[in-house]
């Protein structure tokens, strides 16, 4: 870690030197400004974040200052700016300028074999759970990421196809949850047929938000969204007679394979997984059990909206996004299109939640707050709006980066913050940002620009 | 009401009448009882200096406005439609007007023909049984699909876009995203046809091949066109008949021949001058019009 000053910052260098390749290059002394107020910048922000350390002393807490960390952290930037500034000089051309980068292609491939592509993750996640290095730990991880790609899908049909920013799309999820919590412990349905009552329930949820915004677009329909998805926690939480409150609801019945149950010791009048099986008991059964069940649902969802895309009402979507006022003058119903994206977006958001509400066995409002919707969308944009894999992939690096990161404790969230300002900075308009026609004249290879 | 109106428009043949339309804007009179007709197999142009509330017309043909006064009666085969009543959709949906916007509004990002297919919209929902048969994948649908591609095919044909077919139509040149934006109309079978400016910001070159293609928009395809245009090239070359607005009202209607020597028009366009006897020179400059190579070059 030990950092040498350079030369360059301090003595200053002849200024203004053209270099001998004719490339364009600023001088050391434009070098050693740029890296100078980076390293200022630096400076501000560690002093205050790191530069001071509670400690405890026989008064109570006392602050240390730590020099030592602030002059590492201030000459880390001063000398990675100035790598930067060398990188970005070779390589001659101006950031975010040129053809299309590395990663535009990879994007442009990924979207165009992503029937190839989708297979092996298919193929990789089912047999994540069979793999001699799967561990309960690992098959609960991919669950959760699978929740989240699901969730993600979901909200792609609003957000990446439709083009509506719904900021409270965590309101469905919850309307799900609470309607499979309630209808199981309430009137003892079985998961298989409160799984799509709750999609319903949800998809309702979502056509009632529609109504009121169907005027509105970008930042106000932002907003109201918000909103929305405020009001459900809020009702959740208040609603003490029927949704327990903060207390939450709690004994939610766990899904039966086929009507076996996941239970070591079933009662007396019905058969458990492990008997009918033959097998030991394992309480691994009912996680991959699980697993197989999101995969399923994530799956669901995604050939219903790779199917609905080539279809009118996708288009429809698709054109609302790029152009409203065009749509209307091509007769085209914006109500109705809209209506159906954010109710057929809640329908799987409900199902998500359905399946999180059974998979917890106890939901609390405290699980759907906005910060769920900002991971979702996160998700959505990450990827790539729009983009199937893209979701999948920006899921993946959202659970597993925070997951990964637990060794680093408290600054875990500041790497996780850092790589989505990099991912954005780098990839502003998603990691997969190639949108795939529905449909072409003369195949590829030809004519596409 | 609505018997009169269709006994009105009957007995004359308009596909279009439009009477005593006045729109307002708080106190602005932007149209002031303006009536006007546009027949089926004609091309109707719609002309004034800038400001003259053209576009206003459009908007409130087309449903984006509702006019504060006056009646819009569509000669429609189904019986007359009243368009004041209407919402804006319908107004393209059940009664076939088409419009064409003064700054080209394409689905940017989606390809050529996605747009041409997308203009199909209500055709192609009604054969997916809204969506339940398009997801099943029935024969209906397929079928329904295939006629649309080559609707839309024969349509990339007759504007020379069809080797464009899968780019994306953000990326099409300037000229080429004119001529799409109405075959994207074409392909939704229009009865009208209305035209914000389509040779705005087109080289000569162009704006010929535009005139031949609505001539034989008009003449192939037997629709009412209406046109709003600033290129008096186009406007002279092309209409059957023209209405001229200055300040929301109608100041001529008539023949190209009748309202290029209109003393009210040539006052409007280039200022007050003595009443009556006009110079030749100002009545050649108007066909000319300067105006229009003005607008031209700035576009272009």
């Amino acid at each position: 870690m030990a950092e040498h000053p350079l030369p360059g910052g301090a003595t200053a260098a002849p200024s203004g030197a053209p270099a001998p390749d004719g490339g364009r290059r600023s001088s050391l002394a434009d070098m050693g400004k740029e890296a100078g107020l980076a390293a200022f910048v630096a400076l501000m922000l560690a002093l205050p974040m790191g530069g001071f350390k509670t400690t405890e002393a026989v008064t109570g807490l006392s602050l240390t200052f730590r020099p030592l960390f602030v002059l590492v952290a201030v000459a880390f930037v001063f000398v990675g700016r100035i790598v930067l500034i060398v990188l970005r000089e070779r390589r001659g051309a101006p950031r975010g300028d040129g053809g299309p980068g590395l990663m535009d292609r990879i994007a442009r491939g990924a979207s165009q074999g992503s029937t190839t592509i989708g297979i092996v993750i298919l193929a990789i996640a089912v047999l994540l759970p069979f793999m001699p290095f799967s561990s309960r730990y690992l098959i609960d991880t991919a669950t959760t990421v699978l929740i989240y790609v699901m969730l993600g899908w979901g909200l792609n049909i609003v957000v990446g196809l439709a083009g509506l920013l719904d900021l409270g799309y965590v309101a469905f999820y919850a309307v799900g949850a609470y309607s499979y919590a309630l209808l199981s412990t309430e009137f003892g349905f079985s998961f298989w047929i409160c799984l799509p009552l709750a999609g319903v329930f949800a998809a309702l949820a979502g056509v009632l938000l529609g109504f009121p915004v169907l005027r509105l677009r970008g930042d106000y329909l932002a907003i109201v969204t918000l909103g929305f998805g405020e009001i459900i926690r809020l009702i959740l939480l208040n609603w003490y007679d029927v949704t327990n409150g903060p207390d939450g609801i709690s004994r939610i019945p766990r899904p039966t394979f086929l009507g076996l149950e996941f239970t070591r010791r079933p009662a007396e009048d019905i058969t458990a997984f492990h008997q009918y099986f033959d097998i030991p008991y394992s309480g691994e059964h009912r996680v991959i059990f699980l697993y197989f069940l999101i995969l399923g649902l994530a799956l669901l969802t995604n050939v219903f909206t790779q199917r609905i895309r080539k279809l009118p009402v996708g288009r429809g979507w698709e054109a609302l996004r790029e152009d409203e006022i065009a749509c209307r003058s091509l007769g085209i119903n914006p109500t109705n299109t809209k209506l159906t994206a954010f109710g057929l977006g809640a329908l799987f958001g409900g199902f998500a939640g359905a399946f999180f509400a059974t998979r917890q066995g106890f939901i609390s409002p405290e699980s759907f707050t906005f910060i769920e919707s900002a991971i979702i969308l996160a998700i959505v944009v990450l990827g790539g709006m729009g983009s199937q894999l893209g979701v999948v992939l920006a899921a993946t690096l959202l659970i597993v980066l925070p997951e990964l990161g637990r060794e680093l404790a408290q600054f875990r969230m500041l790497v996780f913050g850092a790589a989505m300002v990099g991912i954005m900075v780098w990839r502003p308009r998603g990691l997969l940002a190639h949108r795939e026609p529905t449909l072409l004249l003369y195949g590829r290879g030809r004519g596409a620009a | 009401m609505t018997q009169a109106a269709s006994r009105a428009a009957a007995d004359n043949g308009a596909l279009l009448t439009v009477e005593h339309m006045t729109m307002r804007f708080g106190g602005i009179v932007a149209i002031d009882a303006l009536s006007f007709e546009a027949r089926k197999g004609e091309i109707t142009a719609i002309i004034g200096p800038n400001g003259a509330g053209k576009t206003t017309v459009f908007n409130c043909l087309t449903g984006f406005y509702k006019p504060t006064i006056g009646r819009i009666a569509l000669n429609h085969p189904s019986g007359t439609m009243l368009l004041e009543r209407m919402e804006g959709f319908r107004i393209a949906q059940r009664g076939g007007v088409a419009r064409t916007f003064q700054n080209i509004r394409l689905f940017g990002r989606m390809t050529v023909l996605e747009n041409l297919i997308v203009a199909q919209h209500n055709a192609l929902m009604r054969a997916s049984a809204f969506t339940v048969a398009g997801l099943l994948g029935l024969p209906r649908y397929r079928h329904a699909e295939q006629r649309a591609i080559a609707k839309a095919r024969e349509w990339l044909d007759k504007v020379q876009l069809l080797d464009f077919a899968d780019w994306e139509a953000g990326n099409l040149p300037y000229g080429a995203q004119r001529k799409l934006e109405i075959a994207r109309c074409m392909c939704n079978d229009p009865l009208l046809l209305c035209l914000d400016e389509p040779a705005a910001g087109l080289n000569p070159r162009e704006s010929a091949e535009l005139n031949e293609m609505l001539r034989s928009i008009r003449d192939e395809q037997g629709i009412g066109l209406l046109l709003i245009e600033h290129d008096m090239n186009v406007v002279m070359g092309i209409s059957d008949h023209i209405v001229v607005l200055d300040y929301g009202r109608k100041i001529a209607d008539g023949t190209p021949v009748e309202v290029r020597n209109d003393p009210a028009v040539i006052r409007a366009y280039l200022g007050e001058d003595e009443e009556g006897d006009l110079p030749p020179v100002v009545s050649d400059t108007m066909q000319a019009q300067p105006e229009a190579t003005d607008d031209n070059t700035e576009m272009a």
